[in-house]
């Protein structure tokens, strides 16, 4: 089995499909076409340059360069989590409970499927390391910003009831338990769905990429299964941690309430 | 014996007082002058410099919740956490069972009230509720925020009642009220609180508390 190398005239054939959006955009006036084709410039440059670093990463095998494109990865996980709030909790401590969290879950479920499920040799090599944090970070960031959204609003909303609760002498999580169980609850949605709905609706990219690529589909959907285990229990831990870190962003070291705390829009 | 000491509240001067046990201060003011403000503080629900003590022991030695057992507020907009009006109480041993009991009956509620979702209440209802809920585990200081505001002279009658039964059992009561008959009948202390002049009825309460 052989993978079949692309060339720029396939590339190109595939751009042209580009044509349709514009094409379309320019018959309904939808006046997208600006959006799409910087929409579109930008893809390409990224995954360009993403994938000019990964070869270089790979070629050489060097742990410093691995680490520092790993924390790269996690600070612009960290910047995706605080840009999508929505709910006035401030940029700057949210972009410190996502990095924190996305930190610490991405080593440990990194390290832990590298080491004792997968086995790869040698485990810190940047063709294992990279592709499975970046998976990783993709899912867990998504339940973080979740979680922090929802955990905001909640809180904000239920001002009353939860004061009522820090005044009858309940603590910080005693008070919050409702807020802080809704908001885990709402940032494992995606995840639990994607893991329900995955092989019947869609092939999993990591899933199609393998088979792509030349290899066996069971072997692959063994991969994928994994996978899916794996992005389930980072979402999780993810949830779990993001939604205490900001029980202690919304109160004080008294378990008052802080909502000051929060930008008002 | 609750002492406030130089208590900054909001754009209000620095309070003192003191209310011994079994005592009630009335706070009183037009609104906006502070008054709840200065009950939240107290409770140690907003941040304010200065100090509050309870029988010798600052609120900063206690963790936050720990003195929010002993020293309770009573909001006037009390907040409900669960559906059901029951839900709120620790029920399950017998001596809460009776303790709950016996204060629905001194405020005229009825305990089939318990089985009812908040939402169908009445406000006077849930204000009465309100209060045997935080009366429930007999916290020392009662902060109460215009406890009888929203009820009829009935009702409000049978509230004043408690708070007096509460001040025989020698609790500390302080008491934000816009009825002044209630507060002549109840209060050892009045603290006036105002936009103009604050300062002055500060040290005239000041004056009073020496007498």
């Amino acid at each position: 089995m052989t993978e079949q190398p692309l060339n720029f005239v396939d590339l190109a054939a595939a751009a042209s499909l580009l044509v349709i959006n514009g094409v379309l955009s320019w018959a309904f006036r939808l006046g997208l076409e600006r959006s799409i084709a910087i929409a579109a410039v930008r893809m390409v440059a990224q995954l360009g340059a993403v994938g000019f670093v990964l070869k270089i990463a790979f070629e050489q095998g060097s742990p410093a360069l691995t680490t520092l494109l790993a924390a790269v990865m996690i600070l612009m996980a960290g910047l995706e989590v605080a840009t999508r709030q929505e709910g006035g909790a401030p940029y700057w401590a949210t972009y410190g409970i996502g990095t924190a969290t996305l930190f610490f879950v991405g080593i440990i479920a990194t390290l832990y499927t590298l080491r004792a499920i997968i086995r790869a040799e040698p485990w810190f090599s940047a063709r294992y390391v990279l592709p499975i944090l970046g998976m990783i970070l993709g899912n867990a960031l998504t339940a973080v910003a979740l979680v922090l959204n929802t955990l905001v609003q909640t809180v904000s909303r239920e001002r009353t009831a939860i004061e009522a609760r820090i005044a009858l002498g309940a603590t910080r999580f005693d008070a919050m338990s409702t807020a802080l169980s809704g908001a885990v609850r709402t940032g494992l949605i995606p995840v639990l769905n994607s893991m329900a709905a995955t092989g019947v609706v869609s092939l999993p990219g990591m899933m199609t990429g393998q088979i792509l690529a030349g290899a066996e589909p069971t072997e692959a959907a063994k991969y994928q299964i994994i996978i899916m285990f794996v992005l389930s229990g980072a979402s999780a831990l993810a949830a779990t941690l993001s939604a205490i870190f900001g029980v202690y962003l919304l109160t004080d070291t008294r378990h008052r309430l802080r909502l000051d705390r929060l930008r008002h829009s | 014996m609750l002492k406030v000491e130089k208590l900054k509240v909001g754009g209000l001067p620095p309070l003192s007082f003191e209310v011994a046990r079994g005592e009630c201060l009335a706070v009183e003011g037009p609104s906006g002058s502070g008054k709840t403000r200065l009950l939240r503080a107290i409770a140690d629900l907003d941040e304010a410099p200065g100090y509050v003590s309870l029988d010798g022991a600052e609120r900063r030695e206690l963790p936050g919740p720990a003195w929010r057992k002993l020293v309770r507020y009573l909001s006037a907009e009390p907040g409900w956490w669960a559906a059901m009006a029951g839900d709120h109480f620790a029920r399950g041993n017998e001596e809460a069972n009776a303790r709950l009991l016996r204060l629905m009956t001194s405020l005229g509620l009825e305990p089939a009230l318990l089985d009812r979702p908040v939402s169908e209440l009445s406000t006077g209802q849930r204000t009465r509720l309100a209060l045997i809920r935080g009366l429930m585990d007999e916290p020392r200081v009662i902060l109460l925020d215009e406890p009888t505001g929203a009820l009829d002279r009935e009702a409000a009658a049978l509230v004043a009642e408690l708070i007096r039964f509460q001040l025989l059992a020698e609790r500390i009561v302080v008491l934000v009220s816009h009825n002044p008959a209630e507060i002549e009948r109840l209060a050892h202390q009045r603290l006036l609180l105002g936009a103009t002049g604050a300062r002055d009825a500060m040290e005239a309460a000041g004056r009073e508390l020496q007498r």
